[in-house]
């Protein structure tokens, strides 16, 4: 069993390599953090417009909460429905094949290597400089942080699997590209990287309560805030596992019927 | 007699596949319903290979070659027809069939493109779960015979096409398996390289008495390694058995000056209106060549 897990740590540990080899895409991803940050900061300070508070939030906290949105991204976000859907596509799937191995175990590992990496030599850095030029303020409380890692471990499971299902319909529509860019922009307007939810009204709301979405992004950053405490908190975990196990259960399903179907394109 | 290694019977492979019509109407109208077509790539194939055999499999472009290998490795699931790849049902049984064989794809990579080439060797030992022992053993012996020395520690997406098949062989064969299948394994390399793969392939058959299923369209490849040749045409097998009782089944094949143009009769139909069927059997007689 130990042995089971030793390969997809390799794997993911290997993507963790691979994204080290170039030192360019490293730099600019970091600025691309700080810019992101420092933008919606920019953007915020011009809705507060001189305002104590909105929807609860403060101009500071709003820039803090979005300064760890976008760190918390960094971590759940990846490509993996453009990366499976580009190996449909050109039919290296097919040597994905011949490895005893889970494809889309495979695919989660490499995604965990990549969103470590992301992590920590973007979204820190990023952080780290976004701090010294705007308010943002983080605690300094580890029964904040300690909820926030387990919400964003489970955010990262929730995405994966979604991006991995989106990925996989490559074998049903041939081209899903169109697909997978609505499902990038409704992941982070839904999510609450641009926004909280909160600022969403009242029927909205309800509707995004049976949606994947916040159990993404809104979750840590709730427990991050705070706001999450106790039976909240555990509820709001417990939501995250049960989008893994469906969207787990989904993704495995959409495998099996795409084997039968396989064709492996261009020879 | 020997268990065969691969065994299958009347495979077939079906595929569906979308017909355009021609034209903008024709465009138009494939937006409200589209013509499907069924397309036999595999036509009820009867292979067995037998443990330490060299069987080159060859025909032209689109007669189902690719199609066949991807049946026998456990990628496509076939339409009809019984299959057995080592003892177990390549597509049913595929994580535990696919560390019974090695594949090489002349053109598709298999190794990580921005690690290492030793770090991909080293992610493949994980992946199969080889012994270390077994792992210095097996990556010392592939390192010297096919000259990885040198190229241990530079990233894939930097190794020229030659070195590149060296390290994909290397790394088909890591977990040293019984049964390798190679799909146009020389395909654009030059005849160095080539003569060096060749002989290597002699050798790894001789001395560990490993399987090898191959398709290629160089004849110099079938001629260096293979004691038997398969020859499948639209779909279906047209000639299975020796080189030598190949020339002799081909009318007129005695006369011929190379296997090149022997073959080339064959692919013109030499074979297909019930030619004298000599020693090495015609479509069907599976086997006929397997001592």
């Amino acid at each position: 069993m130990r042995a089971v897990w030793r390969a997809y740590l390799e794997l993911a540990r290997v993507r963790f390599l691979a994204m080290l080899a170039y030192r360019v895409n490293y730099w600019s991803g970091v600025i691309i953090y700080t810019v992101n940050i420092g933008a919606y900061h920019f953007f915020w300070q011009a809705v507060y417009a001189g305002r104590q508070e909105l929807g609860g939030l403060t101009a500071a906290q709003m820039t803090s909460y979005l300064a760890v949105a976008w760190m918390a991204r960094a971590f759940y976000f990846n490509n993996l429905d453009r990366e499976i859907a580009a190996e449909i596509r050109d039919g290296t799937v097919a040597v994905q094949l011949i490895r005893p191995y889970s494809y889309i175990l495979c695919k989660l590992a490499g995604a965990l290597g990549e969103g470590l990496f992301r992590l920590l030599f973007f979204a820190l850095p990023g952080l780290a400089l976004a701090w010294l030029v705007f308010p943002v303020r983080l605690p300094g409380d580890p029964a904040v942080w300690a909820p926030f890692t387990a919400a964003l471990a489970l955010s990262f499971g929730v995405n994966s699997l979604f991006n991995v299902i989106t990925g996989l319909l490559a074998f049903f529509l041939l081209n899903n590209s169109g697909l997978m860019h609505a499902k990038r922009v409704a992941v982070d307007l839904l999510s609450g990287l641009y926004l909280p939810l909160g600022f969403y009204p009242e029927p909205v709301r309800t509707v995004l309560g049976w949606l994947p979405f916040q159990a993404i992004g809104y979750v840590p950053s709730l427990a991050f805030a705070g706001a999450l405490r106790g039976e909240a908190l555990a509820r709001a975990l417990l939501l995250q596992v049960c989008w893994i196990a469906v969207l787990g259960l989904l993704a495995a399903l959409l495998w099996r019927l795409a084997g039968r179907r396989l064709v492996v394109q261009g020879g | 007699m020997t268990r065969p290694v691969i065994e299958a019977r009347g495979l077939v492979k079906e595929f569906c596949k979308h017909r355009s019509r021609p034209g903008l109407a024709g465009a138009l109208l494939d937006l409200l319903s589209r013509r499907m077509e069924t397309v036999r790539a595999v036509d009820g194939i009867d292979l067995v290979v037998r443990p330490g055999e060299v069987v080159g499999y060859i025909g032209p472009n689109g007669a189902g070659k690719s199609t066949t290998i991807k049946m026998l490795t456990g990628i496509l699931v076939p339409t009809s027809g019984t299959l057995r790849v080592n003892g177990m049902v390549p597509w049913r049984d595929r994580q535990r069939f696919c560390r019974t064989i090695g594949v090489v794809f002349g053109q598709r990579s298999q190794l990580w493109w921005d690690i290492a080439v030793r770090e991909s060797f080293r992610l493949l030992q994980r992946i199969y779960r080889v012994a270390e022992e077994d792992y210095r053993r097996q990556v010392g012996m592939l390192a010297e015979v096919l000259e990885l020395a040198d190229l241990m520690d530079v990233p894939v997406r930097k190794l020229s096409l030659g070195q590149r098949m060296r390290c994909e062989l290397a790394a088909a064969l890591i977990h040293n398996p019984p049964l390798l299948f190679l799909d146009e394994p020389t395909i654009g390399l030059d005849v160095t390289v080539k003569l060096r793969i060749r002989q290597f392939l002699r050798e790894l058959n001789a001395r560990h008495g490993t399987t090898i299923l191959l398709t290629t369209h160089d004849l110099g490849d079938i001629q260096a390694l293979c004691q038997r040749a398969v020859i499948i045409d639209r779909g279906r097998i047209v000639y299975d058995g020796s080189l030598e009782a190949l020339r002799q089944a081909v009318p007129g094949g005695r006369g011929r000056r190379s296997l090149e143009e022997v073959i080339q009769a064959v692919y013109q139909g030499a074979l297909a209106s019930g030619g004298p069927g000599g020693e090495g059997g015609v479509a069907g007689l599976s086997g006929a060549g397997a001592r």
